[in-house]
């Protein structure tokens, strides 16, 4: 055809690379202007990812599909509701009735804010067993607690909005927490409230925050957790670095992929694929199977037997009648069950906020130069495993209304909380490990 | 073994309840959202008997009439006793301050209480009225005790008379309600009242989630293409990680 023929002459004259063809002429152009080609091999089509990722890998892209998911059913809800204390309670239910699939959009977000907490959770507990945040992925752990804290401030603050029963006394139980802080307490929570109970206008201001201001600090942070990650390169099951010392790495050793030069000029890489196709297709199956469970939840239970929509919050938030008990939704129920187990309020929340910051300095309380626990001592597996437990006891503990055995349970697991910590600090240092291999097994 | 782990955990928690339900058994409803007599008898119960006290709010009558398959029509004649446009919502006009005044709290309304309480829950307080002079309308209710609505289905189950028995708590022996027995001067059979009852909770559950029969139907085609998708899913992976093998 005529117009190849122009076509290839211009691709000579440009300097980009492309030669024939409409496609490549417009992706071309684009290349010229923004480094897309460029970006999508370094960090998607030529990167490096360890060739052993297994189940555990899975919920770091599927986080992310989380987060498009209340993006998404976010902005449509928007549409219709009303942030104010008289609208807002009305205005779900004419989601939920009037507008065409606002229930679907509903139940997609209110199981998505549960959904991203599950897979959150095994995110971070991949990255402990793991040892993911052992040097240099320091600063990566990092950014994902902050992740973690945001996430936990747009939960708690998108959980306002409904204004039903359990909204407005989840929310006044939370702030009031601030409260016990010395000097500055009262006034603190009268800053948040904006007012000196829960009204619409805190209903106002945490509409602003959930919908613009955390999404934003959220995204930002992914984005920074993924630059971090892509910096330092994935850990594995394995726990040892498949990149390796430059002229280490026998030629026949290296892999037969085509990885960017950005990784291998500095670096020699063994045992590694590159990130697409494989673990594009990987995640593709990960997302199917991931929506075939949420669907389920979705479609049959969205209230998941109370524990994703409590039934309180099916009647409209009333100042002046206090539910028979005030639960946080599960997600916090962990943390809440601390904050329970300590008589006193203010050691209560200093126990709270200790708990979620003591998981950021894991890095530094984890004196080991082994990561992943296949190769770490016994006492290492049994500490992970009594704090799983502690964690799902906890969770029971917070969700449960408080009795004398529920009380002593949460105690108990307080300290094996925190003990996970201490004595990982202790063991670490000296901790007896097995051999590690020299490359990653399967 | 963490997977199997991982699948047995999610799989129990739909058994896990944190229900802080009342101390009472409740009664199984058994109720059927398909069954569209069952809910127009359930309609029809309850613009008769409760709409003069508890309004539905949020729920407007066309969608209720299209939904549970009364002609809009029929209807508008039958079931709309105020003059409404069929496209309003379901309300009544009793001033909430008359209301507390005379009840001595305003009738909740009656949209979601089938999700703040519970279909069983309706259906067990339908039944447990039972006679009690010493309450300001004469009777008393076994799952809410002490409760400030009068027996508004009285003249369909006839005056329940309480069936006591002599139970000893905290170390105590005191005289509980255990059930209830009509003394038969109702309109309704034991079970015909049952019926009805089952009919009215069917109903105010249908009102609580109105999408919920869709939202099944829909689920199930959701779920059919993901279990596809799901295994085509995994031979385009096993297609493409040979090469990695």
């Amino acid at each position: 055809m005529a117009t190849n023929y122009e076509e290839q002459n211009q691709a000579v004259d440009e300097p980009s690379k492309q030669p024939t063809g409409t496609v490549s002429s417009v992706v071309g152009w684009i290349n010229d202007r923004i480094p897309m080609t460029r970006v999508w091999n370094m960090h998607i089509a030529q990167y490096p990812a360890p060739k052993n990722f297994n189940f555990w890998y899975l919920f770091g892209s599927l986080a992310i599909l989380v987060l498009v998911n209340q993006i998404v059913t976010g902005i449509w809800l928007t549409m219709n509701f009303v942030p104010s204390a008289e609208g807002a309670f009305a205005s779900v239910e004419y989601i939920m009735r009037d507008v065409e699939y606002g229930w679907l959009l509903r139940y997609l977000h209110s199981t998505g804010a549960s959904a991203f907490f599950v897979v959150v959770y095994l995110h971070m507990f991949r990255g402990m067993i793991y040892g993911s945040y052992q040097k240099p992925r320091e600063l990566l752990w990092l950014f994902g607690m902050l992740i973690f804290l945001a996430l936990m401030a747009e939960a708690f603050m998108g959980y306002l909005l409904p204004w039903g029963q359990m909204s407005f006394w989840g929310a006044q139980v939370i702030i009031s927490l601030f409260g016990a802080i010395p000097v500055i307490g009262e006034d603190l929570t009268l800053w948040i409230r904006g007012d000196y109970v829960i009204s619409g206008a805190t209903l106002n201001r945490f509409f602003a925050l959930h919908v613009i201001a955390l999404p934003l600090v959220l995204v930002i942070l992914v984005f920074l957790h993924i630059v971090a990650l892509h910096e330092v390169g994935s850990n594995n099951p394995d726990g040892i670095e498949v990149k390796r010392k430059k002229g280490t790495v026998a030629e026949e050793d290296k892999p037969n992929f085509k990885f960017h030069e950005y990784y291998t000029s500095k670096k020699d890489i063994v045992d590694a694929i590159p990130f697409h196709p494989y673990y594009t297709v990987k995640d593709v199956l990960g997302v199917a199977g991931f929506l075939i469970l949420f669907c389920w939840v979705v479609f049959f239970m969205p209230e998941m037997n109370g524990f994703f929509l409590e039934a309180p919050n099916f009647e409209a938030a009333n100042p002046l009648k206090t539910p028979e008990h005030i639960f946080p939704v599960w997600y916090f129920t962990p943390f809440y069950a601390i904050l329970r187990a300590i008589p006193d309020k203010l050691a209560g929340v200093v126990a709270m906020g200790a708990s979620i910051v003591v998981l950021a300095l894991l890095p530094w309380l984890d004196r080991g130069k082994v990561r992943s626990i296949r190769y770490r001592s016994k006492w290492h597996k049994l500490n992970i495993a009594q704090f799983v437990v502690t964690f799902l006891i906890l969770g029971w503990a917070g969700a449960t209304p408080q009795t004398v055995f529920s009380t002593i349970l949460s105690q108990i697991c307080t300290v094996t909380y925190f003990m996970f910590f201490v004595l990982l600090y202790v063991y670490s240092k000296n901790e007896v490990t097995k051999p590690l291999p020299t490359r990653l097994t399967k | 073994m963490m997977k199997k782990l991982l699948i047995g955990l999610f799989a129990l928690l739909p058994t896990l309840t944190m229900a802080a339900g009342p101390s009472v058994p409740l009664m199984d409803a058994n109720i059927d959202l398909r069954d569209n007599a069952s809910l127009q008898r359930g309609a029809k119960l309850f613009m008769n008997y409760c709409l003069g006290c508890h309004q539905m709010q949020y729920q407007r009558y066309e969608r209720t009439f299209r939904d549970i398959g009364i002609p809009i029509e029929i209807g508008k004649e039958t079931l709309i006793f105020d003059g409404s446009k069929v496209g309003s919502h379901i309300l009544n006009s009793m001033s909430k301050d008359d209301a507390a005044t005379w009840f001595g709290a305003a009738p909740p309304d009656l949209t979601l209480i089938s999700r703040v309480k519970s279909p069983d829950y309706i259906y067990t307080y339908l039944k447990s009225f039972y006679k009690d002079e010493s309450r300001p309308f004469g009777v008393n209710n076994i799952v809410f005790p002490l409760v400030g609505m009068p027996h508004v289905l009285q003249e369909l189950q006839g005056l329940p008379m309480p069936i006591t028995e002599e139970v000893v708590e905290n170390g105590e022996t005191v005289t509980k309600v255990v059930g209830v027995e009509t003394d038969g001067s109702g309109e309704m059979s034991d079970d015909e009242y049952d019926q009805a009852a089952r009919d009215l909770t069917n109903f105010l559950a249908y009102v609580g989630e109105p999408s919920r029969l869709e939202s099944e139907a829909i689920g199930i085609k959701v779920l059919g293409f993901l279990v596809i998708f799901f295994i085509l899913a995994f031979l385009l992976k096993k297609e493409y990680w040979r090469d990695v093998h």
